[in-house]
């Protein structure tokens, strides 16, 4: 598998799943 | 209508929206329009990308970018969560301190990587700084790579900041 970033696909999917990695922290810490 | 610290700090959010519409805006514009388009564009044409559009195009990318990341310290201070949020919430276990402080750690990464890494390179791939034929496209490598990072994180970044102010 190459790397995610060098296609401008696997960037925005990249980032949408470090988005729900993030909400998932958020919800975490404040628990 | 009162000019009270509410409204100072109004100011200084407009122009951290203003300042950051402009960076994220260009790093789109690059990320999106740009990098895609330059193989179509016909050689004679291609010139005019490195001498005429990009030295201004990353003139208002990086500043707009350092004064982003200005007024949003300057907000977060004024608003008082300046140490909370970038300890991510774990001081005061508040949603909005941890989803705000997410946002600011990416945003301090993001402004990180346009000045030390995309500018620097940038600079030898337009020619404005000297580099020998081989320097230049492991330069590129590395500025596309970071831009490419930046608009990865530009979107869980956006999210954490709208959410900050809305959801919690």
């Amino acid at each position: 598998m190459g790397n995610p970033l060098d296609s401008l696909t696997g960037t925005v999917i990249s980032g949408l799943i470090l988005t729900v990695v993030m909400v998932l922290l958020t919800n975490m810490i404040a628990s | 209508m009162e000019f009270g610290m509410e409204y100072w700090t109004f100011i200084v959010r407009w122009l951290h929206v203003l300042s950051g519409v402009m960076w994220i805006g260009l790093l789109w514009y690059f990320n999106f329009v740009q990098t895609p388009t330059v193989p179509t564009i016909p050689d004679e044409l291609k010139p005019a990308i490195p001498k005429h559009i990009m030295p201004v195009a990353l003139f208002w990318f990086r500043w707009a970018a350092l004064s982003t990341l200005v007024w949003g310290l300057v907000l977060a201070w004024m608003n008082g969560y300046l140490g909370d949020a970038l300890a991510i919430g774990l001081t005061s276990g508040a949603a909005r301190d941890a989803s705000i402080g997410f946002g600011m750690w990416m945003g301090v990464i993001m402004a990180f990587n346009v000045w030390f890494i995309i500018w620097p390179n940038q600079q030898k791939v337009i020619g404005l700084v000297e580099a020998s034929d081989e320097e230049k496209p492991k330069a590129a490598r590395t500025a596309a790579l970071a831009s490419r990072t930046n608009t990865m994180l530009s979107i869980p970044m956006m999210y954490s900041m709208v959410s900050a102010q809305n959801l919690y």
